[in-house]
Formats: structure tokens, sequence, C-alpha cells
């Protein structure tokens, strides 16, 4: 294993990092929390892991006067990885907490799946990614969710699964990359992408 | 379209995996978090740890098992035993769980089911439903790893806790746990009739085909553990059968 290359992990909330923090390791990446606001906008890799609702997340984020310093790195495309409720936070807001504002990154609102399909969509769905993605690959991935997004944002490649209807599994720009899965629960499949977001984010891996 | 989930099941306690029959007569059946890696090997799509210790300095132990195979595992895990509180979920999460199955405590408070869902999200929280057939027919719900009754009917619960915020199922047969008689059909059928959120077979599985009845009782999701423990069927092998009877499985 080359040397550990830090990872910035930003605590959204209170469920479990520890995932995140486990899949980081075993690739040869240092997780670590930022030590001050300035580290969220400039850190070389950053992650930002989503548990919790989405009104509880936004809330952490103002309150740690992380919400500004987040959309300038995204607005500069410096290399982030958003997960599940991270994905969500992008847009303009959800369904899950009305009249709270999102990042507003992308364009649109997580809505929540049709009641007669049982809600959280949980468990493994495949993902069939645009031709033009480079980080993203077909494959079977663990979801755990009752909102998504269903359209993709221009500027962004998109990876589509369906669950009573298409939505957004994942999107990527560049080394920007957010999805609505968890990779770091997604066995093989889900370590090689972290492992080539890592790559793409220039860090070292194993 | 969501794949049947295959999860085996790690029964622990004092840091060894058990195994018993009717949750009594606990044999050793190896290291968990060997037994984890092994399992992802094999394919299984997520795993149960369930807690058996019955003391204090089980409970740690717990913890550090949790620990030790989430350094291990990049499969969701779920954690139940003896999970009191949030701040036990907490505790679990904060380990390595991704999900927490609450049982004993969630029948004694079940607004503890919504203060879960609140604060970690329902797909964090798992109502694991430990369910005894009555002479007189349908079912009650047990507790205390099976040894107090509460005449509570166990269908009208599962109910109850998804309204409360419950967003997965854990059923156990406790009639067919460790029994390998198969899972207890007619009561999947029930609990799948009046919940929608995804439903977890578990107790009395002795094979693949076991499996494939409980999927088409509604299961989305098969718990084993014995037979995988012994090594006589692997996961591969479920997912083949699964395969050849026309069900969708992770590949």
């Amino acid at each position: 294993m080359s040397g550990a290359s830090p990872v910035t992990v930003l605590p959204t909330g209170t469920a479990n990092l520890a995932s995140v923090h486990a899949a980081l390791r075993r690739l040869g990446a240092e997780p670590r929390a930022p030590a001050a606001p300035a580290e969220v906008r400039d850190a070389e890799r950053l992650v930002l892991p989503g548990v919790g609702t989405f009104a509880a997340a936004m809330e952490r984020l103002a309150e740690r006067g992380w919400a500004e310093p987040l959309r300038a790195r995204l607005a500069a495309g410096r290399p982030t990885l958003a997960v599940c409720l991270g994905l969500q936070l992008l847009a303009e807001g959800s369904e899950e907490s009305p009249g709270v504002a999102g990042l507003a990154v992308v364009p649109g609102t997580a809505t929540r799946f049709d009641a007669d399909l049982p809600v959280p969509h949980l468990g493994w769905n495949r993902i069939e990614p645009e031709p033009e993605c480079r980080l993203l690959e077909g494959a079977h991935v663990y979801f755990a969710h009752s909102f998504r997004l269903t359209t993709a944002p221009p500027g962004w490649r998109a990876a589509w699964c369906d669950y009573g209807g298409r939505f957004v599994a994942a999107l990527e720009r560049g080394a920007l990359l957010a999805c609505q899965f968890h990779p770091e629960l997604s066995s093989a499949a889900g370590l090689a992408l972290l492992d080539r977001w890592l790559r793409a984010a220039g860090g070292a891996s194993c | 379209m969501l794949t049947v989930r295959i999860i085996p099941c790690l029964d622990v306690r004092d840091g060894r995996v058990v195994k018993g029959v009717r949750f009594q007569g606990l044999r050793d059946a190896g290291d968990p978090v060997e037994r984890a890696a092994e399992y992802e090997r094999q394919g299984a799509d997520e795993l149960t740890l369930l807690d058996v210790s019955a003391t204090p300095e089980g409970r740690s132990a717990a913890l550090d098992t949790v620990r030790g195979v989430r350094a291990r595992l990049a499969l969701p895990l779920t954690v139940g035993g003896g999970v009191r509180s949030e701040a036990d979920a907490a505790a679990l999460l904060e380990a390595g769980a991704d999900k927490v199955g609450v049982n004993t405590a969630a029948v004694e408070d079940p607004a503890l089911l919504a203060r879960l869902a609140r604060r970690f999200g329902a797909q964090c929280t798992v109502l694991a439903l430990d369910a005894a057939a009555r002479p007189e027919g349908g079912w009650e719900v047990v507790v205390l790893s099976g040894r107090k009754r509460t005449g509570r009917d166990a269908v009208a619960w599962a109910r109850e806790a998804v309204a409360r915020g419950a967003g997965e199922i854990l059923l156990t047969s406790w009639d067919r746990d460790g029994s390998r008689a198969g899972y207890d059909l007619d009561l999947l059928r029930a609990v799948a009739a009046v919940v929608r959120v995804p439903l977890v077979a578990s107790g009395g599985a002795d094979g693949p085909a076991h499996m494939v009845e409980a999927v088409r009782a509604g299961a989305g999701a098969v718990l084993a553990a014995s037979i995988f423990h012994t090594g006589e069927t692997t996961v591969a092998d479920v997912k083949r059968e699964l395969r050849r009877c026309g069900l969708e499985v992770r590949t």
C-alpha cells in the first residue's frame, strides 16, 4: 500500500461514517474530519456522506459554516464524492423537508418514490451508466433511500436505475461524483468505483 | 428491479459466533470477522449480526466485534440484540453498523421506533420480530430471546411498527429457528399482506429450496445461519437455485 493519502470526510450527521472510513482505509486513503471550514473548500479530496434527514444535514452544514465552502469547491470542480443523501443535498430541495433549501449546485428537487412500491428502496439494484461516463460502470449496487432525483442536470453524466420508473443513480462531472447508492457498501463493484474516484481525484490508491 | 438479498446471520456471544436451536443450546461456530469475510467472498448481499450475550461485558465485546467486522466488510451490516435506547443504537452505528434491529425494547416502548427513525432514518430502523405460533391459530410476539410470550398479535404489531417508523422487518419464526423445517410461509404471507417495507425471512432454512419458497411468499430477503456456518450450503449455491427458479439475484 502506498502512503496513506488524506481524504476529508464531512461528519454530516449522527449515523454511521464507519463504513465510509473503512472502505477508504482499505483503498489506502486516510479519512479525516476538516479542521476548519476553509478545508471544506480547499481539501484535495472531500467526501460528503449522507445520513439522516435532508433538513438535519443542511442545518448541520450551515451551523458548521460548511455550506458556502462546499458550494465553492463544487463550483470549482474540486474532487468531491457525495453519497446517498449527499447527492440530494446538491439539489435545490427535497420533498422530505419542504421549505429547506439545498446547496442548489444542480437544478431539481428530490421526490419520494411512489407509494405503491415498498419504500425505502432498500437493497441491490442495477445501474446503467450513460456511455460518456468515465467513473461509473454497470453493476449491482446497494441502495437505501426513500427520495431521489428523476432528471439529470445539464453538464453532468448520469447513471440510471429503475424502481417503478427511472431515477438518477449517480452523477459525475470530472472528479465530482455523486452516488444515490452506497459505494462503500457495494462490495467489489463499490470499492472499484471508489478506487477509480480516488485515482481521478489524484489520490494514491493501493 | 431489486434483487433478492441473501443474508448470512452471525449470532455472536463474547466475540464468537454461536448457533443454537430455538435460541438455546449455543455451539461455537467460529470467528465473526473471518466468517463475515468468507460470506462476502461467497456473494452475500448483506450480513446480520445478533448479539446474544447476556452480560454488560458481552455487550461491550459486541461493539468490538462490530468494529472488527466493519473494517473487513464492504456490505451492509445490520446489528441487533439488546438494543434498548437511541444511545445503544448510536454506539452500534458509530462502531460500523448500517442498520439497527430492535425487538424487546420496541415492544415495551413502541415510541422508540419513531425516535430511532427520526434520528437515524427509517432505512436504519429495523424491527426484529420474533413470532411464535399460537395453538388456536395466528402468531404472538415473543421477546427476551424467546423466553417471554407477550400475547401481542404478531401481524398487528408488524403493522403498528411500520406506522411508527420501522423501515424493514426481520421476521423470525421462533418455532422454526434452527429447526431446518423451512421458513414459516403462512407467517410471511400474513405479514407481507399488511406492510409495504422490505421483509427479511428468518428461522428454519435448510437449503436453497426453502429460500425460493420464502421469496414467493413475500420476502425480499432471506436470512440463514446454521446452513452457512456448517458449510453445507454456500451463498453461491443459494443464488444459483434462485436464478434457476427465475428470481433475480446480484451477480
